[in-house]
């Protein structure tokens, strides 16, 4: 799966991305404690960006509640450590089986009953939404007063348990990401990858060529599912606090999208063109306006809305195919 | 010859409209069967329900020997039957390559073992030097090829053509008739609707006339072109 990788990659795109690697693991080395948070949340929105992507842009299934997923993994991970004391890496092994249960529930539910298109998204709304009116009644999970991790102050990180500073959950994101690009692009390059981007492009046509799209669509959305799940342990143990209201509400869900449609639906590089864009900018934004000494509510989200009408109406494939022509790289073009 | 599909009395309802009535043929194997019939005669329902688009209201299909009728399209293509879509529906942003890769997906799981079998096909039908573009970029007659190559790649022992010469100009329809031919010479068969009587004519082996559903002749080309109700309900007075 993983022998034609380097398959059709340009030496410049090479050099390219080892500069970016090594930018990127150095980036702590010279950051301040408040740059390190704002990459934190970068690579947290390009690692789900990319999980997302492969429902939507690779499958071509619309899923606007993938914040469903994140918070099972959170509080999945969170409950087992606070009640049982299981460290986060075995809660994994509880976390991402709900969550790609979820995800199959939902799937099944859709692809079985020909729910398509919008419907599917407003499905995946439904049971986000679901989730997060259950949450709040949940004793077990402290319900809406929320659940919190014991927090204490560390003088080494323990990578066992998730406690630690910044640093230790930068690293981590960053092998994610990583990770999550190379499976992709392996993903992409092999039968699954073609029949997705064949479901995508016609589910009718794509039946007539022999493909199950019902099975290929549950793939889909059991590993975009499962993969999203981690991204919502690791959020559980660097915040620290978890509510329903924060963790499923849709704001959340749509947070994830915005990336990946910026930098580009379908790609590989599109989340994390578009978490950097979007998550860097908009903190830059807000830090000015702080210097500056204005506060406005909402800024945000407002700078997000235009983020995304500008790229729908300048660049309406996202940033990453127009700018991998210009810099001389095209993806997937032979 | 043996029948490699039969199909035994199926009928199709559409609500008010019964668009196949009761209909029965056998296309043998290694042959050009050609279905011919005015516009809404129910041909495209036809080859729907051989393709595992619609289920037939009665009636049975047989693949080989075994029935297929109510098998899902993915399932009628895994067992060998290939089929083109009327209006084309290529993946429009995939390469040609890559759309054909698809279909060559369905037998092979190794990408690039089924690479080299598009390029194969790709070659055969004229398109392998255009295997870099996008789909969506073809003109009308490169993307019917492009449908017939996709389907071509999934190793159909029947193929399954809606109106592929439509709209293509003579020496394009005479293009692609040498291509089926040579296809049909390696052992495919072929059934296809057809306006275009300068193709089925050079084609077929065996015509079957469809009017209102059901079908009113059914013989070689050279009868079937000179019987009394074909004339009238179809192909008109004028000679051919």
């Amino acid at each position: 799966m993983f022998s034609r990788l380097f398959e059709n990659v340009s030496r410049r795109a090479l050099v390219l991305l080892g500069v970016l690697l090594i930018g990127l693991f150095g980036a702590p080395l010279v950051a301040s404690d408040y740059l390190l948070t704002v990459l934190i949340l970068i690579l947290y929105f390009a690692y789900i960006g990319q999980a997302w992507n492969i429902m939507m842009g690779f499958a071509g299934q619309l899923s606007l509640g993938h914040a469903l997923y994140v918070g099972l993994g959170a509080y999945t991970a969170a409950a087992l450590y606070v009640h049982f004391g299981i460290g986060p890496w075995l809660g994994l092994l509880a976390a991402v089986p709900i969550a790609a249960l979820a995800g199959a529930f939902i799937g099944y539910l859709a692809f079985r009953f020909k729910v398509g298109g919008v419907y599917f998204a407003i499905l995946t709304i439904a049971v986000a939404e679901f989730a997060r009116v259950g949450f709040d009644h949940l004793t077990w999970t402290k319900g809406s007063g929320g659940l919190f991790l014991p927090v204490a102050q560390y003088a080494q990180s323990d990578l066992w348990l998730l406690r630690g500073k910044p640093v230790m959950f930068y690293y981590i994101l960053l092998v994610a990401v990583v990770l999550a690009f190379v499976f992709c692009r392996a993903l992409l390059q092999s039968r699954i990858g073609y029949f997705w981007l064949a479901i995508r492009e016609d589910e009718e046509a794509a039946r007539s060529a022999g493909i199950d799209t019902f099975r290929y669509k549950m793939i889909a959305v059991v590993i975009s599912s499962g993969m999203t799940s981690f991204a919502g342990v690791i959020y559980a143990f660097y915040y620290n606090n978890l509510f329903p209201e924060q963790v499923f509400h849709i704001s959340r869900s749509i947070e994830i999208i915005l990336g990946p449609i910026v930098g580009g639906v379908g790609t590989l590089f599109g989340p994390i063109i578009g978490a950097f864009l979007l998550t860097g900018m908009s903190e830059s934004l807000i830090a000015a306006l702080h210097a500056l000494g204005i506060d406005i509510p909402g800024a945000k989200q407002v700078f997000y809305g235009v983020c995304l009408l500008l790229v729908i109406m300048a660049l309406p494939d996202g940033i990453w195919p127009w700018l991998s022509r210009r810099i001389g790289l095209s993806e997937r073009e032979k | 010859m043996t029948a490699l599909l039969k199909v035994d009395g199926i009928s199709k309802r559409f609500r008010g409209l019964l668009a196949v009535d009761r209909l029965s043929f056998d296309v043998p194997e290694g042959g050009i069967f050609a279905v011919i019939g005015p516009n809404g005669a129910g041909k495209t329902t036809l080859f729907n329900m051989i393709a595992g688009v619609y289920v037939p209201d009665n009636g049975t299909i047989s693949f080989a020997g075994n029935r297929i009728d109510g098998l899902a399209s993915d399932r009628v293509c895994q067992r060998g039957i290939g089929r083109t879509f009327q209006i084309v529906r290529p993946f429009p942003a995939l390469s040609v390559e890559d759309n054909v890769i698809v279909g060559a997906l369905m037998r092979r799981h190794d990408v690039v073992e089924a690479r080299a079998h598009a390029h194969e096909v790709l070659r055969r039908l004229d398109l392998y030097d255009k295997r870099a573009q996008r789909a969506s970029s073809l003109t009308l007659p490169d993307r019917k090829r492009l449908e017939v190559a996709r389907s071509l790649a999934t190793d159909p022992k029947l193929l399954l053509l809606d109106e592929v010469m439509a709209g293509l100009r003579p020496t394009e329809t005479d293009r692609i008739v040498s291509i089926l031919k040579e296809l049909n010479r390696d052992g495919l068969t072929i059934l296809l609707i057809e306006h275009v009587m300068r193709a089925v004519m050079a084609l077929a082996g065996r015509i079957l006339v469809l009017h209102h559903g059901a079908s009113i002749a059914e013989g070689a080309p050279a009868d079937v072109v000179r019987d009394q109700a074909v004339i009238d309900s179809y192909l008109g007075a004028e000679d051919i």
